[in-house]
């Protein structure tokens, strides 16, 4: 029975993660671009701000570049490159691990500050409120499986790696994951569902980082909107 | 040489009695919504005194607008890459301490309060959190110099003199200083937006936000040194003065200019060379920045202005506007209308006539005639504390074009004071300014009888589709849906005229005939 189990969560689960990630951006975009934004709170305050918000940003981004090189690049290949398991275990925990502190910390700095300024715990809507346990739930598992990687010197990349690979070539293969400690498939877990809610939360900000912005000219010049007529009529009206 | 067309303000300074009407009915229009309480698109500060933001003229604190070095054009808050490592928490950001924490009042407590001995009063509650607040900083906390001995000497422009103002009551000089986005020819928000979401109108450079690009990377608000891009804390999209564009484009004014009461606005169509902007804005000395502004500026009448006008595709009347337009009488012919910070380098297009009053004034409080033509101008010459403080304002500093303006405004008073009391004019005295007296009298026709078709010359959008597009005038672009002024079935009656049916008034079911 626990097949079926693993299928649905390690073979179904992923693709209905992955289409509602991008049918949801894409939705999202064409029918409310005027709600994708950071909604930042800077405004209310900006001192704890300033040290919670890069830290975990920051520390998040190595995070997200440190799962790219993981689960991405077979360990094949690593080998191949001349990189010992051993030197390559210590590198990814050292760098993953400062990276992940920063983020924790960060994130601890950004919760602590909107639990207690009054107007930015009033600026909190109620995507937010499923977001960030998730979010916290996920980095907090992320972290204890680093940790666990190291105290029982378990190697992902034999089977969480293959597994996620498995996914993104379409072949899923979902035994892969059966023998997997808790920690790494509960991070899965929440990481898929933060995926889930990803386009109707605030986190859709991350999929519009601004890196045109050193390409582009200055000064932006755009001519009048010539849809003159462009209000919609209000439902139930006759606004012809 | 590419000609661009923009439309241009002027404000005349001596007439702002400070009564906040163009701030009130803008901020009717525009802002009357929750997230953007505290945001006046247009706001009137007390000067001299701290402004609104606090303190915004102090770039070294604020980083808004350009510095140049090496003769090149940088963005005072960083380049490009600063402000992408910086987007996790913008270190220019103001906080709403800095404009100040908005406030409304528990009215219900008037009515619902149980009864008592006590007359129920209606306190102050945070418009932001709902709960109840202390009243300590406004948009326009030293209204009229109150408290300016305490506050006004944290002026950044007032620190810059160098120099011991006195704020006693008796002692001081003051005015109003009304302000909008100056929908500058070389704008550092549109600059400093990571998404590309600002953007310069070609037809009429008026700045906007797109609400639909906007991000919420909120670089805008401290790119800008006028402070003049707001960030709507609950939508997440940055905001700004639009120079109700909607109202331009059927030509009628903004509603700033439209409602206020000094008539004191002007708006018109200056023509200018594009090509030269980014030359003129990196002017290595600052207190150059004026007259290098003045070089940008294209003169309507030249025959080969015009045809590079038309070659550039501006509308023939918006040539023949230009060449009617008040405020390039103002900027160019007169000289009388100076532009506000030149040293931010982002070439504001909100000018102003000097006030003449903060030197008639202390003239007259040292019992001379301050209205009497030799006492004005050996008072322009001598008070330098209200001339510098000017020179601060407009010129970065250099005293003379101020100077030269307060002169032809003291010269246009007394010219005019002999011609009303009938007695002869002084046949040099427009001389002395470098004008005639036929000069003299247009300008007088203008600052001071400033009849509205003198003051306002807008050509529309787009003859052709006027009447399409007066249709459109009188609803807000914002209203569409999801947009942040979405207010439904409402009736704007402020641009509603007599012959019109408006919309939403009598509205119809879907289908149904509308006669
Ligand atoms: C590289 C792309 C990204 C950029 C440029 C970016 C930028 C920003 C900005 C400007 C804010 C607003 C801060 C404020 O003023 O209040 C913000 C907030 C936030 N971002 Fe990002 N972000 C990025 C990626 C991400 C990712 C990948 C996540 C992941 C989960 C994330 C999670 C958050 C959260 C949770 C907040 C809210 C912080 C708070 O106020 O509590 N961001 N981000
Ligand atoms: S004054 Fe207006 S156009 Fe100029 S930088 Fe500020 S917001 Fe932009
Ligand atoms: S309405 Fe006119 S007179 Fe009144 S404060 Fe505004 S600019 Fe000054």
């Amino acid at each position: 029975m626990t097949d079926a189990f693993d299928l649905l969560l390690w073979a179904v689960l992923p693709y209905l993660t992955l289409v509602v990630l991008v049918g949801g951006l894409v939705w999202r975009y064409r029918h409310d671009r005027f709600g994708w934004t950071t909604r930042s709170s800077q405004l209310h305050e900006s001192r704890l701000l300033r040290i919670g918000s890069p830290l975990f940003h920051f520390g998040l981004l190595f995070v997200i570049g440190g799962h790219v090189a993981g689960l991405l690049v077979p360990a094949s290949v690593t080998r191949w490159l001349g990189v010992h398991d051993e030197m390559y275990h210590l590198v990814s925990f050292t760098a993953g691990g400062l990276a992940g502190a920063g983020t924790v910390v960060g994130l601890g700095v950004l919760l602590y500050r909107r639990w207690r300024t009054p107007a930015v715990r009033r600026a909190t809507s109620g995507d937010d409120r499923l977001m960030y346990p998730l979010l916290a739930a996920t980095v907090l598992l992320g972290m204890t499986a680093t940790v666990l990687t190291r105290s029982i010197d378990y190697d992902y990349r034999a089977t969480v790696s293959p597994w996620f690979r498995s996914i993104l070539l379409l072949d899923p293969d979902p035994s892969l994951m059966s023998a997997v400690p808790l920690p790494y498939r509960l991070h899965a877990l929440f990481a898929m569902a933060l995926f889930a809610l990803w386009p109707f939360s605030r986190l859709v900000h991350a999929f519009s980082a601004p890196v045109h912005y050193l390409i582009r000219p200055y000064i932006v010049y755009r001519t009048r909107d010539h849809r003159l007529a462009s209000r919609r009529a209000r439902p139930g009206w006759d606004d012809t | 040489m590419r000609v661009m067309a923009q439309l241009a303000m002027v404000m005349n300074l001596d007439k702002c009695i400070g009564c906040h009407t163009c701030s009130v009915t803008c901020k009717q229009t525009w802002t009357n919504r929750g997230g953007v309480e505290y945001a006046w698109f247009n706001n009137v500060e007390t000067k001299p005194g701290q402004g609104y933001p606090r303190r915004y003229e102090d770039q070294s604190r604020w980083k808004g607008g350009w510095t140049v070095r090496n003769g090149r054009l940088r963005l005072a808050g960083g380049g490009r890459l600063r402000k992408l490592l910086n987007i996790f928490a913008n270190p220019d950001l103001p906080e709403l301490d800095d404009y100040y924490q908005p406030w409304t009042y528990d009215y219900r407590n008037l009515t619902e309060a149980p009864l008592s001995e006590d007359i129920p009063v209606a306190r102050p509650l945070s418009a932001v959190t709902g709960a109840p607040a202390e009243v300590k900083w406004g948009p326009n906390w030293e209204d009229s110099l109150g408290g300016a001995p305490q506050h006004a000497p944290e002026d950044p422009v007032v620190q810059k003199l160098g120099r011991d103002v006195r704020f006693e009551y008796e002692q001081s000089f003051m005015f109003f200083l009304p302000r909008i986005c100056e929908h500058c020819l070389n704008p550092s928000c549109v600059a400093s937006c990571p998404s590309g979401a600002m953007y310069k109108r070609t037809e009429d450079g008026i700045v906007l936000v797109d609400q639909d690009r906007c991000r919420g990377w909120r670089m805008c608000v401290s790119g800008c040194p006028y402070k003049k891009v707001y960030f709507n804390h609950k939508t997440g999209k940055a905001e700004k003065c639009t120079f109700c564009y909607p109202r331009l484009e059927v030509g009628q004014p903004t509603v700033c200019a439209e409602t206020c009461v000094g008539r004191l606005r002007y708006i018109g169509v200056m023509l200018y060379d594009a090509d030269k902007v980014g030359a003129a804005a990196a002017t290595e000395d600052e207190q150059r920045l004026y007259q290098a502004q003045l070089g940008v500026f294209l003169d309507p009448h030249d025959p080969a202005v015009a045809a590079a006008a038309e070659q550039s595709g501006i509308p023939h009347d918006w040539i023949t506007a230009a060449r009617r337009s008040p405020v390039y009488e103002l900027i160019a012919r007169y000289r009388v209308a100076l532009p506000l910070h030149p040293e931010y380098r982002t070439m504001p297009m909100v000018w102003y006539v000097p006030p003449l009053s903060p030197v008639v004034d202390a003239l007259s409080g040292t019992g001379f005639d301050g209205e009497e033509a030799g006492n004005l101008f050996g008072a322009i010459d001598a008070l330098r504390i209200p001339l510098d403080y000017l020179a601060g304002l407009f010129t970065a500093g250099d005293p003379e074009p101020v100077r030269l303006a307060l002169r032809r405004l003291g010269a246009m008073r007394a010219h005019m004071r002999s011609i009303n009391l009938g007695e002869p004019t002084d046949q040099r005295g427009p001389g002395r300014v470098g004008m005639t007296a036929a000069e003299i009298e247009s300008m007088y026709r203008l600052l001071a009888i400033a009849k509205y078709a003198d003051r306002y010359v807008i050509p529309t959008a787009g003859i052709g589709r006027a009447h399409e597009l007066e249709g459109i005038a009188t609803r807000c672009s914002l209203d569409g849906d999801g947009g942040p002024g979405m207010v439904d079935g409402r009736t704007d009656l402020f641009t509603w005229r007599d012959d019109e049916r408006p919309d939403g008034m009598f509205p119809t079911l879907r289908g149904g005939a509308r006669p």
